[in-house]
């Protein structure tokens, strides 16, 4: 369970632009999460209130957006979607493959009001 | 995550930063600040500082991660036993309480420092700065970080390591790479505990745990072992002698441990 600490960690950056924009509250908090990176959405969906209380975001909804695990061929180098558990290539069966996306845990933007 | 660098744009996102300038308004009046940090970003920040002290001491820094009970303190313990006279250890231990296996690993000479965590499911970088205060890596040839045991959580905390090795004990069922992909997909090694039990058990089977890992398009070394015979550890000493010549040889990107922004950073 460490959404907590990960969101403590989005509120610190997040307190800090606000502060920078001499904003007096943060609307929305838009990020991107993919399936490897080690979020779980949910678990972080539920620390965010206990997180964000009594901060500038208490009222700012966590929009997450979840990325699809995509993979490029080291072989037919082609791309294919895959799934956590296996990153072979979806059209010739190579196992070695890189990734392209599926492990963000990026804060994309912040929407705030001056 | 980018290839090249390291950096956390990726092509299903690359068009927020090429959009004309960072602000743009939205329609109820609200501004939109783009941002583009990883949301460890304080955390990366941290390790990639801890990672230039121990660059500029060149101690070899591995992150040792596993289940509870797979045998890091014994495999630490068997480590030094073979090392101890011919390589300097260091070893910061994570646990959520106890002194226990810092002391274990003291009674064989070796500095120790223990981090107690309380509730924490994971060491972060900030946990293992204060720790380098209390030890001294003047001289180290490698530090060992064992982390709390635990195959979720340490997977997305980077500390500063050069290194990640996963360890993974006969007793918990050779499809564990598949269930746990995070920490298994970015580890540098895989190492089979225990395998002195393997005789007792009818459902472990050591190549399916490497075709697991394979699957995660992982080429990591799988080496199997126990740390009960030394001559069973054998590989395991050779690798690690031969990751600390490639280490000062300045080859840094062996690893993985490029999962926060350290790529441009390191030196």
């Amino acid at each position: 369970m460490h959404e907590l600490s990960i969101c403590r960690s989005i509120l610190s950056q997040v307190e800090d632009i606000a502060k920078q924009r001499d904003a007096h509250s943060v609307t929305v908090v838009h990020l991107q999460v993919g399936a490897l990176s080690g979020v779980e959405i949910s678990l972080l969906q539920s620390s965010w209130g206990i997180a964000s209380a009594d901060t500038i975001a208490s009222s700012a909804e966590l929009d997450i957006e979840e990325m699809p695990i995509i993979i490029q061929c080291d072989s037919c180098d082609r791309q294919s979607e895959a799934t956590t558990s296996k990153l072979v290539c979806g059209h010739c069966g190579e196992w070695r493959t890189k990734l392209i996306s599926g492990d963000e845990m990026l804060l994309r933007s912040i929407e705030l009001e001056r | 995550m980018c290839n090249s660098c390291g950096c956390n744009i990726t092509p299903g996102n690359e068009h927020l930063v090429t959009q004309d300038g960072e602000l743009a308004h939205t329609d109820s009046g609200s501004e939109t600040v783009e941002v583009l940090q990883n949301l460890l970003h304080e955390n990366n920040h941290q390790a990639i500082h801890n990672r230039e002290h121990l660059d500029r001491h060149q101690v070899l820094t591995i992150n040792l991660m596993s289940s509870p009970g797979s045998g890091k303190t014994a495999l630490l313990e068997a480590t030094i036993d073979a090392l101890g006279d011919v390589l300097q250890i260091g070893v910061i231990e994570g646990d959520l309480e106890t002194e226990n296996d810092a002391n274990r690993i003291r009674q064989k000479g070796v500095p120790a420092y223990q981090i107690s965590t309380g509730s924490a499911c994971h060491l972060d970088a900030h946990m293992v700065h204060d720790a380098l205060h209390h030890i001294s890596i003047e001289g180290l040839d490698i530090l060992f970080i064992e982390n709390i045991g635990n195959l979720v959580c340490p997977a997305s905390f980077d500390l500063g390591q050069h290194l990640n090795i996963t360890l993974l004990s006969v007793t918990e069922g050779d499809d564990k790479p598949a269930k746990y992909p995070v920490i298994f997909r970015t580890t540098d090694l895989m190492l089979l505990t225990k395998t002195d039990l393997l005789p007792h058990l009818d459902d472990f089977d050591p190549d399916h745990a490497e075709q697991n890992l394979r699957q995660l398009s992982n080429p990591a070394e799988v080496i199997a072992l126990s740390s009960r015979d030394g001559d069973q550890i054998e590989q395991w000493v050779q690798w690690l002698r031969s990751a600390l010549k490639q280490y000062r040889s300045g080859d840094h990107n062996r690893g993985h441990t490029s999962q926060s922004e350290n790529r441009p950073h390191q030196h």
